[in-house]
């Protein structure tokens, strides 16, 4: 079983605060930890809790923008929720939204943990080319995303251009249904593997050395040296790294707005990108379905979080 | 080495999915209290939004503002908005009920915070607004009440590229209806130029651009399934077919289709009135032609520019300079002031055209666009437009996406629309 603190990536700079006074203190001490303690809880009401509560409530009543302003919106119960899962888009929405979200943790995963074991190796230059994989990471997303849909324009991008050199004619990347989605993907594995790089780059450090030595003395080749011992011990650190990447991924809003619009038509429109356009993408907000769409999606990436955690405590069992 | 204990975990997850409920709601919160643009409590100090962050401090049309606010013996603050973020931004101040004295507003979303009941009528000033031009002041009505003024006009029209269109033998003014049109991009495209471009972005530019085509074939904005709509999307879908237009319109913003007309590569390009100054600078001699109906005439185009309006204050006694400042941006004289602050935004009554055209001759062509042009809210439309208009958006993209034919793309739309807006 593996024992590797790899948990201290994911709570990353956030004490846990644990406040147990022993019985029978003085009550003047509880009252300092209780004030101690007091940012904190204000801190996660007002920036946390009020927000999901408020996004819970915009999705039960009916906001339109005369009730918004009002402040007198009917109370709907769960009719936004039927609305949304009734509509013709919410199959498709949900299907880009799975496909979008799978495939690019799976290449994200898959590259970044190549490259961490690749540079592990520290050869030369690789703290210049590690650097250099973290380029995607520093630019701000309104940049990527406008470089990548230059690139993949399809009368004047350059990757068109390099195909027609091939004699490969023009192909639509983002105005077309059947590679919209595709593109902003692909755009979307770029920019995550520095992420997926640098976490398990970390955890392979955790990794000792000497299982290596003495698996290469029983004459384990290079394969089964990554097959039975850097991933099985890698195995939590992956975990958390694609638990991240789920929730970040299902979130994402802005590349896939800059590239396409969620379009052509709704060829690439996810249900984040979905749950913006009601909110901000027309002319008159519709908050309501918005906020629901947006609990949807909360509730999925609450799911795989369960998923993780029950996942875990088993691992811990045995 | 342990374990960190099962909370810690929980923890740890129940934080990063926190991080994503705080992403969707932050948005939709109102924030309570520190916004800075509130207005301020002094009672000569008037507050001031418009959709023209472009404009800073010291431009001409902030000292304008400044001018009327001494006239109107106060100090007036400005900020500046996104044309989006000004809808939102408003909705929320009218929430919080500390809304602006004053709001430029896009015309399309008059109707959307009139209905929110934040808005004055022009009547309970005193305003008389007979004056305005009635396809222009349209979209400030709503349900018989007029709810701001329009302080200018601008519309569309075709811009073309003079040396391309010699080059390819094609007479500027032969071209009267689609059918004159089409022959026009063909020459231009057989001389080796790009024909036209225009945008077709899913967003309300979008439609935007297709109304003028949209009108121009008859069509009527409650009825996005009939035939003569289908006309009007098949119109552009065949161009970008057979290669007049590129294929990329379809993720073009306007701005993006007018660098690409600056290029010199393109023989017509769709856009309006406030590229006025920047067609003068180009590379090669402009010109401008109105959009042509199906069967000949100027089709209709939509209006855009800003309305004037003045949300409902609790103290009403604010309201008397407010009418002043109101008045000093309406005036003739201070209309074509506005206009040529703005290079150039076409004054909305008979009295400041003429105006302006004394001063600037060549504007004539725009005029006559501007007084043949139709409000989109207009026909007591009002807060259904912006459902209806993101139907049209999805059917253009769908259509020139080549997912859908015209007529069922918007048949789609129509069913859309119908159950966006309830009937």
């Amino acid at each position: 079983m593996a024992l590797i603190r790899t948990d201290a990536v994911a709570t990353g700079g956030r004490p846990t605060a644990k406040v147990s006074p022993a019985p029978g203190r003085r009550p003047s001490g509880r009252w300092t930890a209780l004030a101690f303690l007091a940012p904190l809880v204000v801190y996660l009401l007002v920036f946390y809790a009020y927000p999901l509560y408020r996004n819970i409530e915009l999705s039960v009543h009916d906001y339109t923008p005369r009730a918004f302003v009002q402040g007198d919106p009917e109370f709907t119960g769960l009719d936004n929720y039927r609305a949304v899962l009734s509509d013709d888009a919410f199959l498709a929405a949900l299907r880009n939204t799975a496909l979008f979200t799978l495939v690019s943790i799976a290449f994200q995963y898959a590259l970044g943990l190549a490259l961490a074991v690749f540079f592990q190796r520290g050869f030369r230059l690789s703290a210049v080319l590690r650097a250099m994989f973290l380029v995607p990471w520093l630019l701000p997303l309104i940049v990527s995303a406008s470089t990548w849909s230059w690139m993949l324009n399809s009368d004047n991008g350059i990757v068109n251009a390099f195909l027609r050199a091939f004699g490969i004619g023009q192909i639509n990347w983002l105005t077309s249904p059947g590679t919209a989605l595709l593109s902003v993907t692909v755009a979307n594995i770029w920019l995550g593997i520095p992420f997926n790089l640098v976490i398990l780059y970390a955890g392979l450090q955790n990794i000792p050395a000497s299982l290596y030595e003495a698996a290469g003395l029983d004459g384990a080749n290079a394969w089964q040296r990554f097959w039975r011992i850097t991933f099985p011990l890698l195995r939590p650190v992956s975990a958390i790294t694609l638990l991240l990447g789920l929730i970040y991924t299902l979130k994402v809003v802005d590349i896939i707005w800059i590239m396409t619009r969620g379009g052509p038509a709704d060829a690439s429109a996810t249900l984040a990108i979905w749950s913006y356009r009601e909110a901000f993408g027309t002319g008159q907000p519709d908050f309501s379905p918005a906020a629901a769409v947006g609990n949807l999606l909360i509730l999925i990436a609450f799911a795989a979080g369960l998923l993780h955690v029950r996942m875990q405590r088993k691992e811990g069992i045995s | 080495m342990t374990r960190p204990s099962f909370p810690a975990r929980a923890a740890a997850f129940g934080t990063a999915l926190l991080s994503l409920a705080a992403l969707t709601a932050c948005a939709s919160a109102p924030t309570p209290g520190g916004d800075a643009a509130a207005p301020a409590a002094d009672a000569n100090t008037y507050t001031w939004w418009d959709p023209y962050p472009q404009h800073d401090a010291s431009s001409a049309w902030a000292k304008r503002v400044d001018t009327c606010g001494k006239q109107a013996g106060v100090t007036i603050k400005r900020t500046a908005y996104d044309t989006t973020a000004l809808t939102n931004q408003a909705l929320l101040a009218g929430q919080e009920g500390n809304a602006p004295d004053v709001i430029l507003l896009d015309n399309p979303a008059v109707s959307t915070l009139a209905d929110a009941g934040m808005l004055a009528t022009m009547d309970d000033f005193g305003l008389d607004t007979a004056r305005f031009d009635k396809n222009l002041i349209a979209a400030g009505e709503l349900d018989g009440k007029t709810y701001g003024i329009p302080i200018g006009a601008n519309t569309l029209a075709l811009y073309y590229n003079e040396k391309i269109l010699d080059a390819a033998g094609v007479d500027p003014a032969s071209i009267k209806d689609w059918a004159s049109l089409g022959a026009a991009l063909k020459k231009v495209k057989a001389s080796g130029k790009k024909a036209i471009t225009f945008a077709a972005i899913g967003t309300e530019e979008g439609s935007f651009q297709f109304l003028p085509w949209f009108w121009g074939a008859g069509a009527k904005l409650t009825e996005l399934d009939s035939p003569q709509a289908a006309e009007g999307l098949s119109l552009w879908n065949s161009w970008v077919k057979d290669g007049l237009a590129p294929n990329s319109v379809m993720s073009d913003s306007q701005n993006t289709t007018w660098e690409e007309f600056l290029t010199g590569e393109f023989g017509f390009a769709e856009n309006g009135t406030w590229q006025i100054n920047s067609a003068a600078k180009a590379g090669f001699p402009t010109g401008i032609v109105q959009i042509p109906a199906k069967d000949g005439g100027a089709a209709p185009t939509p209006t855009g520019g800003e309305f004037i309006t003045v949300p409902v204050q609790k103290d009403t006694k604010r309201y008397t300079a407010t009418k002043k400042i109101v008045e000093c941006m309406t005036t003739p004289e201070g209309l074509v002031e506005t206009g040529t602050t703005f290079a150039y935004y076409i004054p909305s009554t008979a009295e400041g055209q003429q105006a302006i055209l004394a001063k600037e001759p060549s504007l004539k062509p725009w005029v006559e666009a501007v007084r043949s042009a139709k409000g989109r809210t207009s026909d007591n439309l009002g807060t259904k437009y912006p459902k209806i208009s993101e139907a049209l958006w999805t059917a253009v993209q769908k259509a020139l996406s080549g997912s859908a034919a015209p007529a069922d793309a918007l048949k789609d739309a129509q069913a859309k629309a119908k159950q966006a807006v309830g009937g």
